[in-house]
């Protein structure tokens, strides 16, 4: 069953074309790769989708209902949440008061503050960070912010999670324990796309991959397909 | 800091605030002088307009210079209506309409950030201002308007009834969800509507809400003032005030813009009647040493004092 479609999906800034005539379908359940040489039009595709920035042309569907022309809280409330490339916490409020804010807000019904309570706890348990719960989220190293950010997503109940870049900037440590998360949140039915440049990571973990280059989509299959494809090696390493 | 000595200074707190408003309300049945009547319901006034600009502006950090224009609002509705409505409908309209021109310029221009919102709301000031004056001169020949006189106590039991309900509406607000929503605006706007909340709405409305008391306050203050004309009721100094108030108190506790609009207003009460010449040297000086050495403002340094004096009680048990 298909959650997230695209249809000739356009975005141009000034005369650059970020996405061009980009078609996708996104399964519920799946955990899809996104991957792409820089200036790909990845993270723009991402900013379409949450609704950051508005498409020129064409159509992005979430459960076969229009969310293109939405605001982000809208989209957001229906049930797509993201991460950012750079991690976007809120520095001075506290950790729980971070993940809070996901579960007051960003469902489609509101809910008491002490089941909002509730719910934001058992998600710091969740992602592992159920220790620093009062600690402002500025002092969280960048891996735990990391973990902030994708609580603060979780907590609005996404049925569809887009992470940016989780593992960029994370030792091999922290990246481990990142994919681990990753598939424990895929453990819970939340269909996920996820931007990354490292292929080891995205190779394990991902069903599928889709490959982004100038802004058109270029490739797309298993990780098996995509590493034996001779254009994504072309685009990668040079004819 | 254990539980029970948080929980006595909660009440503690609580019992001091209701005394205070015990011999505030009652005051004026004590004979207290004319002068003290009037010195206090500008404080008041200055409290109202500093704690309202802290509602929106503390938590989002949306520098708004609009307080004079909302000010001045509540100004010509008490000086247009005064004549014809009794006094707490003209306040609640004054109040109406501040509220609404606020809902209007927001839903218009809070996606400016930074200096571009102060700008434009300063620039709103100044246009009603000018637009008010030509209309004046052009339509009705006259550049002022008398309003309507009230007499001092009852204008010192109005505002402190828009004070209290302004600060108990500001405390809730700094409780609720909407607080810590309105704080993440500041942070990172668009992680915040990333969220779920929906930004444009929560940022309009509470600016709006914010207008309400100004308002109300212009409109009562106007009845004190018995002459005004655009100049006096779109005074910019009203836009100003507030800002500054508010880092001289400090913005990080809830009490410190209401500590700091006091201080500040009996401060320039003294430093005139005590040194009229050089009061605003004494005053610009004060200012300059606070906003170097307290970050905080005031509140800050209380809050130090007050955790140094909780330290040493602890260390001795």
């Amino acid at each position: 069953m298909r959650i997230l479609e695209g249809k000739k999906v356009v975005k141009h800034f000034g005369g650059l074309a970020a996405v061009h005539n980009v078609d996708f379908v996104i399964n519920q359940g799946e955990v899809v790769g996104l991957i792409g040489p820089n200036g790909a039009g990845k993270t723009t595709l991402f900013n379409l989708i949450s609704g950051a920035l508005s498409v020129n042309s064409g159509v992005i569907s979430f459960k076969d209902e229009e969310i293109s022309g939405l605001k982000p809280h809208q989209i957001c409330r229906k049930g797509v949440a993201r991460t950012f490339q750079s991690v976007k916490i809120f520095p001075h409020i506290p950790v729980l008061g971070n993940v809070l804010l996901g579960s007051m807000f960003g469902k489609p019904s509101g809910m008491s503050s002490a089941a909002a309570a509730r719910e934001a706890n058992k998600l710091l348990d969740f992602v592992g960070l159920s220790a620093v719960k009062s600690t402002p989220a500025k002092d969280l190293t960048l891996a735990n912010q990391k973990r902030l950010e994708v609580a603060r997503a979780l907590a609005t109940k996404p049925k569809l999670l887009l992470l940016d870049e989780l593992i960029a900037g994370l030792n091999p440590t922290e990246t481990a324990e990142a994919m681990e998360l990753v598939k424990k949140i895929r453990g819970k039915g939340i269909t996920i796309i996820m931007i990354e440049h490292v292929m080891k990571a995205i190779m394990s973990i991902c069903d599928r991959i889709m490959v982004l280059h100038h802004g058109e989509k270029i490739a797309e299959g298993t990780p098996k397909e995509i590493t034996t494809s001779k254009k994504v090696i072309e685009v990668y390493l040079g004819e | 800091m254990n539980i029970v000595s948080v929980i006595s200074h909660r009440s503690f707190l609580l019992g001091l605030l209701g005394l205070i408003l015990v011999l505030l309300a009652t005051l004026p049945l004590f004979r207290a002088s004319t002068y003290t009547l009037l010195l206090l319901t500008a404080i008041f006034m200055y409290i109202v307009l500093t704690v309202s600009w802290v509602i929106f502006s503390g938590p989002t950090g949306y520098i708004s210079l609009a307080p004079a224009a909302f000010f001045g609002v509540g100004i010509y509705t008490a000086a247009v209506l005064g004549k014809v409505l009794p006094l707490p409908v003209v306040i609640g309209i004054g109040a109406l309409a501040s509220f609404c021109l606020a809902l209007l310029v927001g839903a218009l221009t809070l996606r400016l950030r930074g200096i571009y919102f102060a700008i434009f709301t300063f620039g709103l000031v100044v246009l009603i201002q000018q637009v008010l004056l030509w209309w004046e001169i052009v339509k009705t020949h006259t550049r002022g308007r008398f309003v309507i006189v009230v007499d001092n106590t009852t204008i010192y039991y109005v505002m402190l009834v828009i004070l209290v309900l302004l600060l108990l509406t500001a405390y809730s607000i700094r409780r609720s969800k909407y607080g810590l929503a309105l704080q993440s605006i500041g942070e990172d706007e668009e992680a915040a509507a990333h969220t779920g909340i929906n930004v444009t709405a929560l940022k309009t409305i509470t600016f709006a809400m914010s207008a309400f008391f100004v308002g109300a306050a212009g409109a009562i203050m106007a009845t004190k003032w018995t002459y005004i004309d655009p100049y006096i009721a779109f005074n910019p100094l009203f836009s100003f005030m507030p800002v500054l108030m508010a880092i001289f108190g400090g913005m990080g506790q809830f009490f410190g813009p209401v500590l700091g609009a006091v201080i500040f207003a009996y401060l320039e009460e003294v430093l005139i009647t005590k040194f009229p010449y050089y009061y605003m040297l004494i005053f610009g000086l004060i200012l300059v040493i606070v906003m170097l050495y307290l970050p905080g403002g005031l509140a800050g340094l209380v809050q130090k004092w007050w955790k140094g004096g909780l330290e040493r009680r602890n260390a001795n048990t």
